[in-house]
């Protein structure tokens, strides 16, 4: 029993430090996608290619000014941004991120728990995640914070429901509510994985669009676009508090990213057997890229790069040799894998952000009670078909 | 290892129900109201719950699960009524709303 | 363990449900509602009810409370005003409430006898149909009750929640010129 509660300590303090550098380093990823999209640096100056860009803005939000208006309804105005992030980071704890693993003899998942209804539970929670935002609005005092919320709230609502019929579906075929063994039954390689062995991408893209409008993302970004309504539900936040709505967009991000890596795209096993040769594929692009690095260090255009680009360049060298040593690949590789396909959905989120313009309210309304709604019905219709003439 | 007497479970379902019956017979504004009838649904699933604990079947689950459903239903309907009486008569409060003559 | 948790969330369970009836702007109320159904929760999960217990926040606290603190925002109508209260009522009220609560908790203490006792994990699915360590309240167990012994009534409210949206729908709409 001690040593449970000491094995889920540590994993907890280890999540959540990964999770709010990820966070931070979310938003520096985000800032070079969309400017390399517009043809432009983006941030450059704060650090090598601007990646202590992070932890400025962290130094700035912290040091601001903690203004609390007078005209605002002070306990929900307090407690809104504590519950958004609340629920942001609570879907995190039932998320695997790889298969087990040993460390001085203790055995343990690399999952904070299992619980057998873990998909429930994550749907609870970003239900749970509305009030949030909506007493954000509310306790503002301020119309277009009010607008900004009550229009945010109405379309998280109305996109969990193609979102849940389409993570049922994919529950048709696996038979089972807990995270885990979802993984677990995709086991294989790519054949195997629910969008192809299930045949679900239909599902797999209702559900990315209705990830994107449950995340508040372009194009359903409306009720928090600068140029519409100043600044949506969180006009009236500053420092600490916007910081949290901040984090809290970017960490429900995160969840619906690897929510759709878990259900769909086979969590962490790897595409092809780990016998012909998977396992070292993180190592060669580790290698490629210290390679690349090491090169252009050597031809570098700026004084500054011949210091800075070595350094890169030895350590991906590193982090490849790393991916060698046989002791950590059993568990490695496969949390290599989750994070690549996780970030593969992320870059997509940051690419459709930087492409496409955004939705009317009346449109985006009618996009999900017109279109999204029936074709996730459909698609379940058809898929329980399916399975019930197959087995 | 004791666990809970299973009575204790009753007299907070009836403690919420009496709960819910006065907020019903004594709020005037008619969202209160109606947010009291939940209260006593709730109260009434927690009632549910645990007489399927002590029977060890489901079928109590299955029970609050309907009481879920129709009560989803009448707050969504309730609610459509409460916006057309305000439109019309332009206040929350029911001793105000007490003859169909406006 | 049990019964710290117990006790815990029936005493926020109990205050919140004062609060819902005792505030006067509505949206505190729907506000403490939600915390009744959040700990009423976390009793179902004491009683092994996994799948109520989650169907009870995404549907109760996620969607119909949301639906009353939007209509609320809407109205914007504002605190209520009370007028027209008897101090005597509170005092003869309040204690014949709490008397009348004492009196019936004192039966129900003796209806049911120290036998039966709500452990967490107690609630376990028959012997047959079961995976090891399943709760007897989880997913498996309730869709299995539900295609088979109430399929009819769960017909029966597909069509109810059918008749509940075109009647929200016919009743919010605007006049037609």
């Amino acid at each position: 029993m001690d040593e449970f509660i000491v094995i889920s300590l540590i994993k907890v303090l280890v999540v959540f430090a990964v999770l709010m550098t990820t966070l931070a380093y979310l938003q520096w990823v985000e800032r070079k996608v969309i400017a390399h999209i517009q043809v432009r640096p983006g941030p450059y100056r704060v650090g090598p290619h601007g990646l202590l860009q992070p932890l400025a803005d962290v130094i700035k939000l912290i040091t601001k000014e903690d203004l609390v208006p007078p005209y605002v309804n002070k306990p929900l105005y307090l407690a809104a941004p504590f519950l958004a992030i609340t629920m942001a980071l609570l879907s995190i704890s039932v998320i695997p991120f790889g298969p087990t693993i040993e460390v001085a003899g203790h055995k343990t998942w690399m999952q904070l728990t299992d619980l057998n209804m873990g998909v429930l539970f994550v749907l609870a929670v970003s239900s749970m995640g509305v009030y949030g935002i909506a007493l954000a609005g509310w306790s503002s005092n301020n119309k277009y914070a009010l607008l900004g919320g009550l229009r945010s709230s109405a379309q998280m609502i109305s996109y969990e429901l193609p979102l849940s019929l389409t993570i049922a579906a994919p529950l048709l075929i696996t038979n089972t509510l807990s995270l885990r063994e979802l993984v677990e039954k995709q086991s294989g390689g790519i054949w195997n994985w629910n969008i192809i062995h299930g045949g679900q991408i239909v599902s797999f893209i209702v559900f990315l669009i209705a990830a994107f409008a449950e995340t508040n993302r372009v194009p359903f970004d409306l009720p928090e676009a600068e140029n519409e309504l100043v600044a949506g539900f969180h006009t009236e936040y500053s420092s600490m508090k916007f910081a949290s709505f901040f984090m809290a967009e970017y960490a429900n991000m995160i969840t619906v990213s690897c929510m759709a890596t878990l259900l769909f795209l086979g969590g962490w096993v790897a595409p092809w057997p780990a016998e012909y040769g998977s396992s070292l594929v993180p190592a060669v692009i580790f290698a490629l890229a210290g390679v690349i690095a090491l090169y252009h260090a050597a031809n570098a255009a700026r004084s500054r790069d011949r210091k800075t680009f070595p350094v890169f360049g030895v350590v991906f060298l590193l982090i490849a040799v790393i991916f060698l040593l046989p002791m950590v690949q059993s568990w490695l590789v496969p949390l290599f894998w989750f994070c690549a396909k996780t970030g593969g959905i992320l870059f997509t989120f940051m690419w459709i952000r930087g492409t496409l313009p955004r939705f009317r309210y009346d449109q985006l309304m009618g996009f999900t009670w017109k279109f999204l709604f029936p074709v996730a019905v459909l698609n379940l219709l058809v898929t329980s078909f399916v399975v019930a003439l197959v087995s | 290892m004791s666990g809970i007497p299973i009575s204790w479970f009753l007299m907070l379902s009836a403690i919420l129900f009496a709960l819910g019956v006065a907020g019903f017979l004594f709020r005037r504004n008619i969202i209160t109201v109606f947010m009291s009838i939940e209260l006593m649904l709730n109260a009434v699933n927690l009632s549910f719950i645990t007489f399927s604990y002590k029977l060890q079947k489901v079928d109590g689950h299955l029970m609050a699960f309907f009481v879920m459903v129709v009560a989803a239903a009448e707050a969504a309907v309730g609610l459509a009524i409460i916006l057309t009486v305000f439109k019309n008569r332009a206040t929350l409060n029911i001793d105000e709303i007490d003859s169909m003559k406006n | 363990m049990d019964v710290i948790l117990f006790l815990i969330f029936a005493v926020i369970a109990v205050v919140a449900a004062i609060n819902v009836v005792v505030q006067t702007h509505p949206i505190s109320s729907a506000i403490s509602l939600v915390g009744v159904m959040g700990s009423l929760a976390i009793l179902y999960l004491l009683l092994g009810a996994e799948f109520i217990a989650a169907a009870q926040v995404i549907v109760y606290a996620g969607a119909i409370m949301v639906l009353f603190i939007f209509v609320i925002m809407l109205l914007n109508a504002g605190a209520e005003v009370k007028k027209g209260q008897s101090t005597m009522a509170l005092f003869l009220g309040l204690p014949l409430l709490a008397g009348l609560l004492l009196v019936m908790c004192w039966y129900l203490q003796g209806w049911f006898p120290a036998g039966t006792s709500v452990v967490f994990g107690g609630f376990q699915s028959a012997a047959a149909n079961a995976a090891p360590l399943q709760a007897g309240g989880s997913a498996r167990e309730v869709g299995m009750a539900l295609f088979t012994r109430y399929l009819l009534p769960f017909e029966v409210t597909s069509i109810l929640i059918l008749i509940a949206i075109v009647g929200a729908i016919v009743l919010a709409r605007k006049e037609m010129e």
